[in-house]
Formats: structure tokens, C-alpha cells, sequence
């Protein structure tokens, strides 16, 4: 079993490589998301437009999530639960990503990217 | 299939301890507390059991152990949906484990690593299939890695046991 090794080498280093290689491929043809959809305590709360700027206030005095969006990306300025997951997730722009607050019920998620979408993966 | 010789009692014997073995190891792995963030990662511990066959026995006989422990684990554990995920992993770590150890290029450390990593692709085209979404290939990356991973240890430990068992002094 000894003569083998280098090429267990060169096919690990091949196997990981792909690895490499789907994430780039995924990361640099991931389409730009149309809107974003708001659901809170699971009924649709609204979706906004990416390409729109405006600042939204979900919830009421108590419990509140602030969506900014700006730029074409969206995300939390300001939360009133307590772990501010949802406020230091940063900013979503693709296909794909979300922003979810548990304490407040709050989903928000990108929907609708461009017509590109359906060259992502061919398989 | 006549011109080929009968299964020997002996033979049986060692399909039915290999199978029983390797399905000791799913069960094992199954019962091990083990969450990831990404569906899909294990270790694949019966795959030792078809390493072993498949140096040891033949592609043959592993094909069979392979197959027939899928089949069981998945009449005890699974349902029809996990018989697609389990085969369709299956048949494709099989068939390139096979391919590789075939060239006699590569240690069981190479063969195990491939067969780790083919099985998981296998289990996600099956999966982006069945569930008609492509976005599943976002787990694609992890689970590459996370199957070589496991793989290079399952080859590691299976090429220690092809070194030590003999099956024909056993």
C-alpha cells in the first residue's frame, strides 16, 4: 500500500478542489433577488422592492423589527429582542438568504431573482 | 449464471456477517448525536464493511453486501423516499470505488476518500431530483469536503483491516 500514496495526494487534492470550485461557481453566478417578502408569525406581511429605498417598521411598540433597504440590499437596523440575531445577520441581496428574528415570529427573505436564476445549477 | 460456481456455504456465511456487520455500523452511526447546519453529513462507517469486501472479497460480493444492507436499513429504519436518497448514494460510491481501486493506482485511502464524496453527490442529485429544486446544490461545497473527509478515515481504517484480516486463514 505504500507506492499508491501520491496519488491518493493528487485525488484528495482534486476531490477538495472541486469543493473549491462548486462554491466559486456558486458564489460568483448568484443572482441579484427582485424583492423581499416579510412574514411575521407565518402570514405574509408585505414585500418590498430591492430596488426601492425605504425603511419599514414590522411589528408594533413592544416587539419591532426594523427593515432598511438601501442600495439594493436589505436589512435590520434595529430590533427589540434581546439577541439581536437578526440585527448583526448583515445585509441579504441574493437568492436565497434571509433574515429570521425567533423572538419576534419575523421571516424576511429574498424572492423573485433575475431571469438568470435558472442557469444557477444545471446539475 | 450456471457456468459460474455456487455459492459456497462459506461464502454465505461471510455475505451474511459482512452485511450484519455493516449494518451494526449504520445503526451505530445513526444513534450518535450528531448535528450539522448542513443535511447529509456522517461519516459513513458501513462504508469500512465495503471497502473490506471490495479489496478482500471482490466487487461482486460488495456489491451485494452493499446493496442488501441498504434494502434492510431502509425496510427497518427508512422509508421509499430514504430507499431512493440510500441507493442512488449507493450505487454511484460503489461504481467509482470499483472504477478507482480497479486502476490499482490508488490505496484504500484514495478509493474511500472517492467513494465518501460520490456518495454524497449521488444523494444530492437524487435529492434535487425528487424535490425538483436546484438550490440544494448550495450544500454541495460542504458536503464535497465533509465526504472526503470522512472517506480518507474510513479508507484509513479499512485499508488497516484488509492488511490484518485474511479471510482465507480466518
Amino acid at each position: 500500500m505504500k507506492k499508491p500514496r501520491r496519488n491518493d495526494f493528487l485525488l484528495i487534492a482534486v476531490l477538495l478542489a472541486a469543493a473549491v470550485g462548486v462554491w466559486a461557481w456558486l458564489y460568483f453566478t448568484r443572482a441579484q433577488s427582485a424583492e423581499v417578502k416579510v412574514t411575521v408569525d407565518g402570514v405574509v406581511y408585505g414585500t418590498y422592492p430591492l430596488d426601492t429605498d425605504t425603511t419599514v417598521r414590522i411589528g408594533d411598540d413592544t416587539s419591532y423589527n426594523v427593515l432598511v433597504i438601501q442600495n439594493g440590499e436589505a436589512w435590520v437596523s434595529e430590533a427589540s429582542c434581546p439577541d439581536k440575531i437578526c440585527v448583526n445577520k448583515g445585509k441579504i441581496r441574493y437568492d436565497g438568504q434571509s433574515i429570521i428574528c425567533l423572538p419576534n415570529n419575523v421571516v424576511i427573505e429574498t424572492v423573485g431573482g433575475e431571469a438568470a436564476q435558472e442557469d444557477v445549477v444545471a446539475g | 449464471m450456471k457456468a459460474k460456481k455456487k455459492l459456497t456455504t462459506r461464502q454465505l456465511a461471510e455475505y451474511g456477517l459482512l452485511v450484519a456487520l455493516a449494518m451494526v455500523l449504520s445503526y451505530v452511526e445513526y444513534l450518535i448525536p450528531f448535528s450539522s447546519a448542513v443535511p447529509g453529513v456522517k461519516l459513513g462507517l458501513a462504508n469500512i464493511v465495503v471497502i473490506f469486501a471490495l479489496y478482500r472479497l471482490g466487487p461482486g460480493p460488495a456489491a451485494v453486501i452493499s446493496f442488501v444492507r441498504v434494502l434492510l436499513m431502509t425496510f427497518m429504519f427508512g422509508n421509499a423516499f430514504a430507499l431512493f436518497y440510500s441507493l442512488s448514494g449507493a450505487v454511484l460510491s460503489l461504481t467509482v470505488m470499483l472504477l478507482l481501486k480497479k486502476t490499482g493506482k490508488f490505496s484504500p485511502v484514495g478509493v474511500g476518500a472517492a467513494g465518501g464524496v460520490t456518495h454524497n453527490i449521488g444523494q444530492i442529485l437524487c435529492a434535487m431530483v425528487v424535490l425538483e429544486t436546484e438550490k440544494l446544490a448550495y450544500y454541495l461545497p460542504v458536503l464535497l469536503v465533509s465526504g472526503t473527509l470522512a472517506g480518507i478515515g474510513i479508507g484509513i481504517v479499512g485499508g488497516i483491516l484488509i492488511k490484518r484480516i485474511d479471510p482465507e486463514r480466518v
